[in-house]
């Protein structure tokens, strides 16, 4: 039972290898029934242009946030999804997408609130597949629905709301992942990026600025172990046992860093604060640090 | 207003069902119009609230406006967007470009497909082409 692991040995050195895949295997693997591959991009045209054979699209937007409220969508729904894809509980999920994987690790982040079991992010996602001249097809598969039961979704492991990031103030660390200008509040959005109406400018006090970038190679993968332990246990000095929330300004560029952290790193206790700087930089009398250094608790 | 052309590309966008908007919007960033040979895309103007690399550029001869697009083929919704702009504006005259309202996507029909934020990127080369189109009559 069970996909087996990636042995590559770059992978071999992260906390959790079983998490990733590389480009080589998953090339192997494109017949293989128990997986599914999905790909998940900020541009929605994407997938259409072309993906990897066999992939299903997952939109971050369509299929994965309530078309109504702020929130993700209901157990019921999720399953609806899943079994649209062909997805089973069993089935191992490998998400990659554009832009570093973002969407990607947001669709597999938020796969994780509904404890689907075996989900991998391919090293490198779209880019580096496209890269290698591997093949991609316009093809659209059409998976037999499977059937996925309704399952509760656990919104308090692995994600925060504005009021536990508040009282999270002062005990544990939080990681603003967004650019620097942002965190210091000269930008309320990502340079170059549409404005995304938020009223103030800043970062949560006491958050340490590590852009998410600083995660990954200019090819999209994933940098060395070593390479991640020295920025996020020595520069910010995250340790073990540490209770750590993530944010970034609507919680896609964080699911990357949460990814980092939980599976990479093998922190026990990651939680991506998904209302991110688009509710904190609006909700009323919360505090805000505006400069370049974390501030302190209230 | 909006021009009769644009309006039309609105009006199709508008009537088609919702699994279909997309794959039109693919046929629009498909059939976008490569730059004319000779023409530098160094010296068009990147639209700077834009999310991808993306160059418009605005020419306006005798009371005519010709538009000029360049994007990456990994950005296919910009080029869907740039597509819906040439075929609906491109040969319009000045008047119409600079009254054409900002909004005038809303009845498109694409904010449940695509983040409305997302969706914005539209409005934005909108105002790039408006912005040049006043400097070129000024």
């Amino acid at each position: 039972m069970g996909v087996s692991f990636d042995p590559d040995p770059k992978l071999a050195q992260y906390a959790h290898p079983e998490r990733l895949v590389t480009t080589a295997w998953l090339a192997e693997r494109l017949d293989d029934p128990d997986i599914v591959v999905a790909e998940s991009d900020e541009d929605v045209l994407l997938y259409d242009t072309g993906h990897i054979p066999g992939a299903v699209k997952i939109d971050w937007h369509t299929d994965l946030n309530d078309p109504v409220a702020r929130d993700y969508v209901d157990p019921e729904a999720f399953a609806a999804l899943m079994s649209r894809k062909g997805i089973t509980p069993d089935t191992t999920i490998v998400f990659y997408g554009d832009n570093f994987n973002w969407w990607a690790a947001y669709a597999l982040w938020v796969c994780s609130l509904f404890g689907h079991a075996d989900v991998r992010l391919l090293d490198g996602g779209r880019a580096k597949w496209v890269e290698e001249g591997r093949p991609i097809t316009t093809d659209v598969p059409r998976p037999a629905p499977a059937g996925y039961p309704v399952v509760a979704r656990d919104d308090d492991t692995i994600r925060a709301f504005k009021d536990d990031v508040l009282a999270h103030l002062g005990t544990g660390p939080l990681v603003d992942v967004r650019s620097p200008g942002e965190y210091s509040g000269q930008l309320t959005h990502m340079p170059e990026y549409p404005q995304e109406g938020t009223l103030r400018a800043g970062h949560i006090p006491t958050a340490r600025s590590v852009p998410w970038k600083r995660a990954a190679n200019d090819d999209g993968t994933f940098r060395s172990l070593d390479e991640l332990n020295a920025i996020y246990r020595g520069e910010i000095g995250l340790q073990d046992d540490d209770d750590i929330v993530a944010y970034c300004r609507i919680g896609e560029r964080s699911s990357h860093t949460w990814f980092v952290l939980t599976h990479l790193l093998g922190f026990d206790r990651v939680r991506n604060y998904d209302g991110s700087w688009c509710e904190w930089g609006n909700a009323v009398r919360v505090p805000i640090e505006k400069s370049a250094e974390p501030g302190s608790a209230p | 207003m909006i021009p009769p052309r644009l309006q039309e590309v609105v009006d199709e966008f508008a009537t088609m069902p919702r699994e279909m908007k997309l794959p039109l919007l693919l046929d629009y960033a498909n059939g976008l119009p490569p730059l004319p040979e000779g023409f530098d895309s160094s010296e068009l103007q990147r639209v700077e609230e834009c999310q991808t690399p993306f160059f418009v550029a605005a020419e306006v001869s005798q009371g005519q406006v010709r538009l000029f697009f360049d994007a990456p083929p990994e950005a296919p919704t910009t080029r869907g967007y740039a597509g819906v702009l040439h075929t609906g504006l491109d040969g319009s005259s000045v008047d119409e470009v600079l009254g054409t309202p900002a909004d005038f996507f809303v009845g498109m029909g694409l904010a449940e497909l695509i983040s409305p934020l997302r969706l914005r990127g539209m409005g934005a080369i909108l105002a790039g082409i408006k912005r040049q189109v006043a400097a070129a009559t000024a």
